[in-house]
């Protein structure tokens, strides 16, 4: 494979031209980047259908048809008569950098095996996530199951590899070795190709490697890193995630049909899309000093990333999506908590017969407007069950250097319980996938956003506005600058703030005294209340936020905070519905609410 | 995208069809190429390893781990039967006396010094995997399986319930719009595959799975019908494994909708013969169809029948979404300027004439070619 610089005299200042590919499960996504003058822009963006399955079964008839859209759209020929990259960039044709990232054939699947489902099966989680892979099982000594259920369920599951973690370095070895002689006994087999032992990554007690070897090394492919979980105090994540992402390539990636040749076009490893989602997140997080929460709302899944005071964790909600998966997504929460975002009426009659004809036929598009408010009131329970699951996983003793005392070890369960996603310390909200990133208003992403993490004091708003993160997360690894700045300039489309004064109070008592202080206007926004108030794109402005003795806005109740709001499409919306968001109890009264909240941020055509 | 609408269905009266039939772990492949085979015959076999359970001996026994394979009856490879003496322990001159069984027969796999735990493995598990179509090999694919190829009828679903069936077709119904409810099903129904019309009632379903029907196949279900069917609201479309007692083929979705006419005259022409269905489906990446399978030998050569893939000006369609789901019509224009909608989207759309003659504008993702 190659790996950049495949010219080792060319540097960060010669490249003009960056082709970056996406291959998704059904799309194959392309952007062409180019400098003008000091600065890296998006150029154009093209995209084809994925051509892993049948009848072309190879990815790059799908990368070559994204591309040639690019060269239909841009003009530059990007591809020779062979079909062959031309590189590198030259006299108008070209590129000098080529990177891509792949989620195709389902994304990167794995099982993990660890001995207390709280604490090592759950850091093993957190690796897995992490490194961009859909978490199948996690089994564990204390999982509820028989060691025959886990042998049974491990052999049904056919993941493209397993992690197994367990014991602290130099603890006692007779239980970890108790599990993986259940992956031993499952004689697991891998999901693509019967030709090769499934892959199995050793990330427990060094003292039990060589029994582990003995254990599991005549029916698979094993490799070792160091222990995830060092000691009780401390999680080291990051072998683990390389080795899984290593893995990827060797042998999933190299199963997948045309991938062994995809690999020689890139310039840089391929990676899983949700790790390179992750790593641009990272990056940005660290460049702005800022604590961000991500979202990719998709037709099957729910990806959700967060950033806090440097800690990166991911989740995938397997089963909560806007098209195959949209019933289970009703089934998951209830008909009536849908219905209680809908603003006004709706015939309720073939609702359920409606929800499921679009999981079967999953690429129509609401034609009618009770369609659309339909499909973004699911949403909004998608995003709120989702980020439920983020919490719950984003938890104590996370990252390579966190450092906990004995004292906080005996307290293992209730420090594990404590989410690190901390909505107050929010800066930067980013929504992307289709529901969000394509609705006809943005103020409706907004909402969407706002109802489903329900951010508390002053939070940004943004939306990913064609999914670009992935290839600017692999960008990353070759090119930090470039990929930094289409990402700021290009990527990201700004929505505006929210500012939402946690707390309760009487409806219609006051809330929260907004005060832009360059012009001294002036806003009292009462409980219960949902105001948006313009303030272009490209506009920051000065505010005093004065919150009611209730409310808390950052500062503490009753504290004012002094801070700089930013604008865009949606522009500011003050959220005084209070903090925990409690809807009404009665639907009567919900889609009363809904209503008046969507005729004040003018949510929908009908109601302005 | 260029081209945001959905491909059709196929429902062709006579085509190629090809079956892959790959065993879940390598085994023997019975059948060679060129063979003609039944569509129960068996084409290849496999043992599954068998099921496990593991022992705690030395907690059994009450000693340390490192101990067990020093007080082991038998050893790895040995066979055993249930409530087998396994291992033993004597302890004081026989005073204290302790023994550890196998709860099930089978094989002793694995004696562990380190967790003190014996693994033993049931006898394996014998899978036979049947040909599925009456047809013809032409490939055999090392010995992992073979392909199956035939001449035939194929109609595709939107969606299915159960697995592989076989069974002569029955039309139950007198057109396509009537719904197939409990007093259609008699007992001459057993073993066929019973062709309803637009919508399936409960009732039926279960009177069908009485009678030991092969299957339904029928134009649409109600999702509360379907829920109380499996005993859970289908959250995801990828079925195949349910055991429900009966095989369902849904041909154009849920609620109350008439089955193609096409659909429906096609299954009629063939009424009385045997057919292959499957109710396995998948919508996501690797998109897998219910399916009806008539396979009808023909000597004459039939030329493939091209797969329409372009909307274009007269093409027949389906609307695949509300509020116009099911209605069907003909393409009189595609603008190529994106449109708003009433929600405002802008997207590709496309102008039907509807049966009926009304002009619709609609969005190109809800149309649905029909197959020619």
């Amino acid at each position: 494979m190659a790996v950049w610089p495949t010219d080792q005299t060319m540097r960060a200042n010669d490249i003009n031209f960056i082709l970056a590919t996406d291959c998704g499960s059904t799309t194959t996504k392309a952007i062409l980047i180019g400098r003008q003058g000091d600065e890296y822009r998006l150029q154009v963006r093209g995209e084809a259908p994925t051509t892993v399955e049948a009848p072309f079964e190879d990815v790059t008839v799908g990368v070559r048809n994204a591309i040639a859209e690019l060269e239909e759209l841009s003009g530059r020929q990007l591809l020779d008569d062979d079909g062959q990259l031309i590189r590198p960039a030259q006299n108008g044709t070209g590129t000098d950098v080529y990177v891509s990232t792949s989620s195709a054939g389902g994304g990167l699947q794995v099982a993990v095996v660890g001995l207390v489902r709280r604490m090592t099966a759950e850091s093993a989680q957190r690796a897995a996530l992490g490194a961009g892979a859909i978490v199948m099982d996690a089994l564990a000594l204390d999982d509820g199951r028989r060691p025959h259920e886990r042998i049974e369920r491990l052999r049904r599951l056919r993941p493209d590899m397993i992690l197994i973690s367990g014991g602290v370095d130099g603890g006692e070895e007779r239980r970890v070795v108790e599990m993986a002689e259940v992956v031993a006994a499952a004689k697991p087999q891998p999901r693509l190709g019967s030709g090769f032992q499934l892959p199995v990554i050793y990330a427990g007690n060094v003292a039990a490697r060589t029994r582990i070897a003995k254990t599991v090394q005549d029916v698979t492919a094993l490799t070792v890193v160091d222990n995830l979980r060092p000691t009780l105090e401390q999680e080291n994540l990051a072998p683990a995630r390389a080795e899984i992402q290593e893995e990827f390539l060797r042998h999933v990636m190299s199963q997948a049909p045309g991938y062994s040749k995809l690999m020689q076009w890139v310039d840089a490893d391929i990676m899983p899309t949700p790790a390179a989602v992750g790593d641009i997140m990272q990056q940005i997080a660290a460049d702005q000093g800022i604590n961000i929460v991500g979202v990719d709302i998709g037709g099957a899944t729910t990806d959700v990333f967060s950033v806090f005071e440097g800690v990166f964790n991911r989740t995938v909600s397997a089963n909560l999506g806007m098209s195959y998966s949209i019933t289970n997504v009703v089934a998951a929460t209830g008909l009536n908590n849908v219905l209680r975002w809908v603003p006004g009426d709706i015939e309720a009659g073939d609702l359920e017969n409606r929800i499921r004809n679009k999981m079967i036929r999953p690429t129509t598009v609401p034609q009618w407007l009770e369609g659309l408010k339909l499909e973004q009131s699911i949403a909004r329970e998608a995003l709120r069950l989702a980020f439920e699951q983020h919490k719950q996983l984003a938890t104590g003793l996370k990252g390579v250097q966190q450092e906990r005392d004995i004292a906080d070890a005996f307290q293992q369960t209730r420090a594990g319980e404590e989410t690190l996603v901390d909505m107050m310390r929010l800066d930067l909200l980013v929504g992307s996938g289709g529901t969000l990133s394509h609705a006809p208003r943005r103020i409706q992403a907004a909402m969407m956003l706002i109802d489903g993490f329900a951010p508390e004091g002053v939070t940004r708003l943004a939306v990913d506005s064609i999914f670009m993160m992935p290839q600017l997360g692999v960008l990353a690894q070759v090119h930090p600058e470039a990929a930094r700045q289409v990402f700021v300039r290009d990527c990201l489309v700004p929505l505006g703030t929210c500012l939402a004064p946690v707390g309760q109070g009487r409806a219609g008592g006051p809330c929260v005294v907004i005060t832009f202080t360059d012009t001294d206007e002036r806003y009292e926004i009462t409980a219960g209340e949902l105001r948006r108030i313009e303030l272009p794109e490209d506009t920051t402005r000065p505010v005093t936020i004065d919150p009611a003795r209730r409310y808390d806005i950052g500062a503490g109740r009753g504290r004012a905070v002094k801070t700089h709001v930013q604008g865009g499409a949606a522009g500011l919306i003050i959220d005084a519905r209070g903090r925990p968001l409690e809807l009404a109890a009665e639907p009567e009264q919900q889609r009363l609410a809904a209503r008046q909240w969507a005729q004040a941020v003018e949510l929908y055509p009908e109601v302005q | 995208m260029a081209q945001a609408y959905t491909p059709g269905l196929t429902v062709a009266e006579s085509i190629t069809i090809r079956k892959e039939r790959r065993l879940p772990l390598t085994g023997q492949v019975k059948v060679s190429v060129g063979d003609v085979v039944a569509a129960e015959q068996v084409v290849a076999e496999t043992a599954l390893p068998g099921n496990v359970t593991t022992i705690n001996v030395a907690h059994d026994l009450n000693v340390n781990t490192e101990e067990v394979p020093r007080l082991m009856l038998k050893s790895e490879g040995d066979s055993v039967q249930t409530r087998e003496p396994i291992a033993e322990h004597k302890a004081l001159w026989g005073i204290f006396h302790a023994v550890s069984r196998s709860p099930m027969a089978g094989t002793v796999e694995n004696i562990s010094p380190v967790t003190g735990q014996v693994l033993i493995r049931g006898p394996a598990v014998p899978v036979e995997l049947t040909a599925y179509i009456d047809g013809t090999v032409v490939e055999v694919l090392g010995d992992e399986g073979a392909v199956v190829e035939c001449q035939g009828a194929l109609v595709q679903g939107i969606i299915g319930i159960g697995g592989e069936a076989h069974g002569e077709i029955m039309i139950a119904v007198d057109h396509p719009a009537q719904p197939l409810t409990a007093d259609l099903i008699v007992e001459d129904c057993r073993d066929k595959l019973i062709v309803g019309g637009a919508q399936v009632t409960l009732g039926a379903l279960q009177q069908a799975r009485e009678v030991r029907a092969a299957g339904v196949i029928v134009g649409g279900i109600d999702a509360a019908v379907l829920d109380k069917l499996l005993g859970e609201t289908l959250g995801v479309a990828i079925t195949g494994d349910e055991d429900v007692g009966i095989t369902l083929i849904i041909t154009e979705g849920f609620g109350e909708l008439p089955m193609a006419q096409r659909t429906f005259d096609l299954l009629t022409t063939h009424t009385g013969e045997q057919a292959s269905l499957n109710g396995a489906t998948q919508i996501r990446a690797g998109v897998i169809r219910p399916e009806v399978i008539i396979p009808h030998p023909s000597s004459a050569e039939v030329p493939p029948e091209p797969t329409i893939t372009e909307l274009s000006v007269g093409s027949p369609v389906r609307l695949i979404r509300d509020p116009y789901f099911g209605v069907l019509g003909k393409i009189t224009a595609l603008p190529e300027e994106l449109q708003k909608i009433e929600t405002e989207s802008l997207v590709r759309v496309a102008r039907i004439r509807t049966e009926s003659g009304d002009q619709l504008t609609i969005p190109r993702a809800n149309i649905e070619l029909i197959q020619q």
